[in-house]
């Protein structure tokens, strides 16, 4: 289908103002592929079906909207007392004095531009190969973007049991810094590995993980977007598993104009458990807030498990959008998929869009889904405040109550702990204005 | 200490009267109860006094201490001294019992302008609290109500009651639902709270309560009014022959 004027327009405008990062013969051919499958897709706008809920232009147009750096003060950093290997970005370029030394038992790590400048690489199986798989049947030209005009990022490859967390830490220094980063991470047979996030990245964020989990092997990920209120961002998480793997990724998102979260998880080997989860918080007082969970799993194995979870706080005119489906190829018997999304207006000025989907061709499966948008518990409030509990802090127990549900899929109770402990940060510094 | 005068209430969504003049004085070291037919207006008394919502006072007064209660919110009410032990206690999934009471009580004191108490204060506190009235450590960490039986619900609100050391207790049913044993822990606790100091509002439905938290004053309510005032005895008067004689005698 040809596209239509003004989105090539907006495409080839966008197209000319990226420079293609040069690299061996297979990269520059993975490059070229990208870019060829963006111009065939073209930029989203806000007529596509997939962006009903979520105007993209901010996230397509050339010049990155500034964004003010955000300054946590004498806050304890995320992430602080775990003992992890840090890859620090700024602005979206790698920082090697920043960052630790890349070398750790039971993984291989580098930097992108120097895997894809070798000729013979483990990488060429994995760039652009699941991004590409996850364009059907939903187009992601932001993601086909990256491909082709990623700038940095990491190449990770566990082969056995990875001690500590490889932690990238984005951080935003610069008001008009545009980041395009993308990272392949493998996981060999047998081995585990642990990813965490953190941090802003630049006033505009466009990050692509390509992840293969291998059978038996398992992949773990948190994730705390930056907390600068006119932030952007568009990630895309691409996973493939492998038999009796293990996928398990969860997001806090607090501030941030707009966000735009996808995973695409496809479940190939048998007994394969994907947990994705996410807990966002947005008050439009504090600067305007919008926040999409857009994921599709596609169920193509035998007695595979899917598992979302994802739980919005909203309030003064914040918007929080889900648009998650789980699809169950005829083959795929025996598939358990659980999908929720839960959001807590606490006022009328804020609101929530979801779309939930399941498509089943099996007929041996057990699937659910649910949505629900709710107002504060007026009973629980005055049950607290008549105990002497202030509205405001009885209102963010609540909140916190509320979000739990989904900080509770983060196996590592370290790591879950440290998650709460930024909510509650978030909480009281709000709270005092 | 509690002081409520002519007050008259009626349901803020419906033209609705429910409480149509209401006169009570609770002095400072004294136990009244309330006993009264279902649906005479007990536990709506109880809830204006907290503050909830959904209640509109039309007329009359309440005030703690000289206090204008009324025009407090609920957690001001809170601070000042009151304490309302909920008929039916609420669950809060996901907050634990733990937080829940040492947030309210540094919140209480910090609104009196005092310290807040040490974590290891609070647990040396609670945990003496807790063991008196057979509340497991599991209790206090689960979340607020949730899971606990009926009884089990009715200890937790004494248990936050003897952690909040209120000047003002009223107790809504707390027997019901109760079985011997618990009644007993329940009442124990009540009475080692009693104090020259302090003022309880015990509303009850049986005689029961009253063998155990021994009040000074008792007093009949029905549609909305205290009927009759009397001493012990009258709670007796109430389980031998029921309500239906004292709300004949006072038609
Ligand atoms: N929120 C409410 N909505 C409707 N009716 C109410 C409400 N609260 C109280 N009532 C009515 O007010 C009357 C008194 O109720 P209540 O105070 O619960 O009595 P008691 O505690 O003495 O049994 C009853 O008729 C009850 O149905
Ligand atoms: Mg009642």
């Amino acid at each position: 289908m040809a596209v239509a004027q003004a989105k090539q327009d907006l495409t080839e405008t966008r197209i000319a103002a990226l420079d293609m990062p040069g690299g061996a013969g297979w990269a520059a051919e993975a490059r070229g592929a990208a870019l060829s499958r963006l111009r065939a897709m073209g930029l989203p706008t806000r007529r596509d079906e997939y962006w009903k809920y979520t105007n993209p232009a901010s996230l397509t147009q050339v010049d990155a909207p500034r964004a003010a750096v955000f300054h946590a003060g004498d806050e304890v950093p995320l992430y602080d007392g775990i003992d992890r290997l840090k890859i620090v970005f700024v602005d979206g370029v790698f920082d090697a004095d920043a960052s630790d030394d890349l070398s750790l038992e039971g993984v291989e790590i580098e930097r992108l531009s120097d895997a894809m400048a070798k000729d013979i690489h483990w990488a060429r199986d994995l760039f652009g190969v699941l991004e590409t798989a996850g364009q059907t049947p939903v187009a992601r030209p932001l993601a086909a973007l990256n491909t082709a005009f990623a700038t940095d990022g990491v190449v990770i490859r566990a082969t056995g049991r990875v001690e500590k967390p490889i932690s990238l830490v984005y951080l935003h220094r610069a008001e008009t810094s545009d980041a395009i980063l993308h990272h392949l991470v493998r996981v060999e047979e047998g081995a585990d590995l642990t990813i965490l996030e953190n941090g802003p990245a630049a006033a505009r964020f466009n990050k692509c993980m390509e992840i293969s989990v291998a059978d038996r092997a398992g992949f773990h990920h948190v994730r705390a977007q930056g907390r600068d209120h006119e932030r952007r961002a568009a990630t895309h998480m691409f996973a493939r598993l492998g038999e009796e793997s293990t996928y398990k990724s969860f997001t806090l998102t607090v501030n941030g104009v707009m966000t735009r979260n996808e995973h695409v998880i496809e479940l190939t080997g048998d007994d394969a458990v994907a947990h994705v989860a996410g807990a966002a918080m947005g008050d439009g007082k504090t600067g305007d807030f919008h926040h999409d969970d857009t994921v599709f799993i596609t169920h193509d194995a035998v007695n595979c498990e899917s598992r979302q979870v994802f739980k919005k706080v909203l309030r003064n005119g914040a918007e929080g959008v889900f648009q998650g489906k789980i699809l169950v190829k005829p083959d795929a018997q025996k598939t358990d998929g659980y999908q929720i999304s839960q959001s807590l207006l606490l006022d009328e000025d804020s609101s929530f869009q979801a779309k939930p989907e399941l498509e089943i061709y099996a007929d041996d499966v057990s699937c659910s889904h649910g949505s629900t948008t709710g107002a504060i518990d007026e009973t629980a409030l005055f049950y607290l405040r008549s105990r002497g509990v202030p509205t405001e802090i009885a209102t963010d127990l609540l909140v916190l109550a509320f979000l739990d549900e989904a900080i509770q899929e983060i196996e590592d109770a370290r790591l879950a702990d440290d998650i709460r402990l930024r909510l509650q940060q978030w909480l009281e510094r709000r709270r005092k204005g | 200490m509690l002081s409520i005068k002519n007050l008259h209430v009626k349901l803020e969504e419906e033209d609705k009267q429910i409480l149509k003049g209401v006169d009570l004085e609770v002095e400072a070291g004294k136990v009244h109860a309330i006993m009264g037919p279902n649906g005479s207006g007990k536990s709506t008394l109880s809830y204006v006094l907290s503050g909830r919502d959904g209640y509109e006072v039309t007329e009359g007064s309440a005030t703690l201490e000289g206090e204008d209660l009324l025009d407090m919110e609920p957690e001001e009410r809170a601070a000042a001294g009151l304490f309302l032990a909920f008929q039916y206690p609420v669950e809060i999934p996901g907050v634990g019992n733990m937080t829940f009471l040492r947030t309210a009580l540094n919140a209480q004191r910090k609104a009196r302008g005092e310290e807040e108490i040490s974590a290891g204060d609070f647990l040396k506190l609670i945990r003496a609290k807790a063991k008196d009235l057979k509340i497991d450590a599991d209790m206090l960490k689960r979340p607020v109500n949730v899971g606990f039986s009926g009884g089990e619900k009715k200890r937790n609100e004494i248990l936050q009651m003897a952690m909040l050391e209120p000047k003002m207790c009223i107790l809504d049913e707390t027997d019901s639902g109760l079985d011997v044993d618990a009644m007993k822990l329940v009442s124990d606790g009540v009475n080692a709270l009693r104090d020259e100091g302090r003022g309880f509002l015990v509303i009850t439905h049986y005689q029961r309560l009253l063998d155990h938290i021994k009040p000074d004053v008792v007093h009949i309510m029905a549609d909305g009014r205290i009927v009759k005032t009397g001493g012990p005895e009258l709670a007796l008067e109430v389980e031998q022959n029921g309500y239906a004689d004292i709300l004949n005698e006072v038609a």
